[in-house]
């Protein structure tokens, strides 16, 4: 065995509940530079927790993620058209409390971040970014929105970041707010009363693939403990338990959404990674537009599809993809067992002659070849209506 | 969880049961705990020759690869087949039915420079005290 090598817990950030998560005794990770739970042993562990969300409800610690407020400066409009530069989806479609998924590109058309752009207001946004990028997101949005008139505020340490995620995560809810939850739909957001603090963002997003919300209280230590309490209370009858990076990352692989650094980088572009629903060139100029009009003229030369192993074994992130000859011919981005299909899945860089589904390749565990075959993707798309809503 | 008195320990957190001529070996509870739910196991096919502090297998969880280390020398007699449907035995009973390779050593006196049951207790405390430091 070998032993995991200890972080020095001195040089990680943490969030306001990093005490509470540690009398939990969550076992924790140095993620991105933050000390996080990646697992609480007594909710019995990462599978348990990923069941939970997909059958019951989980509630995770997100604070670590960034928000950026870009507002307007002396004159309206000027927020707009920054989020329209520096964003590549169309911020001038979202209403007013509605958000999208997005990221910012590189000149090059490569991924600065992906990114959810919430509309505050006519022209004020919310950015959410990752947390192992949220310097080099905020430097990158003043500098790109220094020529617009509008003001970019850093709020990343002004909110503990819960997600309450699950087909009962909006029962858990009704029990904290008095917000009509039922007029929110999927990646729309209000603000209301979250216990007992007024004007909470509440916002139906997420990052499992199931139903959920995230709420934006304030950071300071006895609120985010409070709060976490509160929500846990709620969730006892619905067998809420705290839930950790491990099974974030399981849930959302399932549901094949990208995490930076594997499925979205600087080095890979929109296309290759798929997501061009997101990407609207049709709105007008935006930073990376012009190199990836270039990429469409030249052609794919790799290209994101979902894996599943046939051969005993399990693909994990940065494992060789290769041909029956043995010959590389891509890599496995993110890989891992899937608890809810009980098979070992992962999406892998792969070139377009290898991405029909059905296409048998194989990956290199340990200098041994594992067959495996391109699968459908998301794994795994949660049912509409939840069984309770069916009753009745 | 006890760790078995007539045992010996390794710093990567194997164990090692002599039995007359043969030998078990498997990861102990500690390993079990660090690791969480076991999904996968890869273990040597009989008649391999396993050499001490090399890698002779890997023990998987969700999140993690282990690569199991060689307690002592010997040639592989037989590996747990249960744990090919059944993993989890490593998380439930891994001093019992979790085991991994039975072996026949080939020098019983490599041992006798392994940890006892006191020496890894006193040697995982620290590491927890450490970790909480």
């Amino acid at each position: 065995m070998e032993s995991a090598a200890t972080p020095h817990k001195s040089e990680l950030r943490k969030t306001p509940l990093n005490a509470l998560h540690r009398r939990l005794g969550a076992k924790m990770v140095n993620f991105g530079g933050w000390d996080m739970p990646v697992e609480y042993p007594s909710s019995g562990g990462l599978i348990a927790e990923h069941k939970a969300v997909r059958s019951g409800v989980g509630v995770f610690d997100v604070s670590h993620m960034g928000d950026i407020r870009i507002r307007s400066g002396a004159k309206p409009g000027g927020a707009l058209a920054a989020v329209q530069h520096i964003s590549m989806n169309d911020a001038s479609k979202l209403a007013i409390g509605q958000a999208h998924y997005s990221a910012m590109l590189y000149p090059e058309g490569t991924f600065v971040d992906d990114v959810i752009v919430h509309r505050l207001g006519e022209d004020d946004f919310l950015l959410v970014i990752n947390a192992g990028t949220r310097e080099k997101d905020v430097n990158w949005v003043r500098e790109n929105a220094k020529s617009f008139d509008c003001v970019v505020e850093d709020l990343s340490d002004a909110y503990t970041q819960l997600a309450i995620q699950g087909p009962r995560a909006i029962d858990v809810m009704k029990k904290l707010t008095d917000a009509n939850l039922d007029a929110i739909k999927n990646y729309w957001f209000t603000h209301g009363t979250v216990c007992g603090l007024k004007n909470t963002l509440i916002a139906r997003t997420g990052y499992t693939g199931e139903d959920g919300f995230e709420i934006y209280v304030p950071s300071d230590v006895a609120t985010s403990e409070r709060v976490w309490n509160q929500v846990m209370e709620a969730g006892r009858e619905f067998g809420i338990v705290p839930c950790g990076l491990g099974c974030r990352n399981t849930l959302r692989l399932e549901s094949k959404m990208a995490l930076y650094g594997h499925e979205i980088s600087d080095k890979i572009n929109v296309w290759e990674a798929g997501l061009d629903r997101y990407c609207k060139m049709e709105k007008g100029d935006s930073i990376g537009r012009t190199a990836l009009e270039h990429a469409k003229a030249v052609g794919l030369k790799r290209t994101l599809v979902g894996i599943e192993m046939i051969d005993r074994g399990i693909a994990r992130d940065e494992y060789c993809c290769c041909n029956e000859a043995g010959e590389a011919i891509g890599v496995v981005t993110s890989g891992s067992p899937s608890p809810t299909l009980g098979k070992n899945i992962a999406l892998a860089y792969v070139p377009p002659a290898f991405s029909a589904v059905g296409t048998v390749l194989y990956v290199e565990i340990r200098g041994q070849k594992c067959k495996a075959q391109v699968v459908p993707t998301p794994f795994y798309k949660r049912q509409k209506k939840t069984a309770v809503q069916q009753v009745s | 969880m006890a760790y078995p008195k007539n045992y010996r320990y390794t710093k990567e957190h194997e164990w090692i049961s002599v039995e007359g001529p043969l030998a078990t070996i498997g990861i102990t509870d500690y390993a079990q705990h660090e690791l969480g739910d076991v999904v996968f196991v890869e273990l040597p096919k009989p008649g391999t020759k396993i050499e001490t502090g090399k890698s002779f297998g890997t023990v998987e969880s969700v999140k993690a690869v282990s690569e199991i280390y060689a307690p002592a020398s010997g040639e592989v007699i037989e590996s747990n087949g249960e744990l090919q449907n059944t993993p989890e035995k490593i998380n439930t009973d891994p001093h019992g039915s979790g085991w991994l390779v039975k072996v026949r050593p080939t020098n019983a006196a490599e041992l006798n420079g392994l940890m006892d049951a006191s020496a890894y207790e006193a040697y995982i405390a620290a590491k927890s005290t450490e970790a909480s430091a």
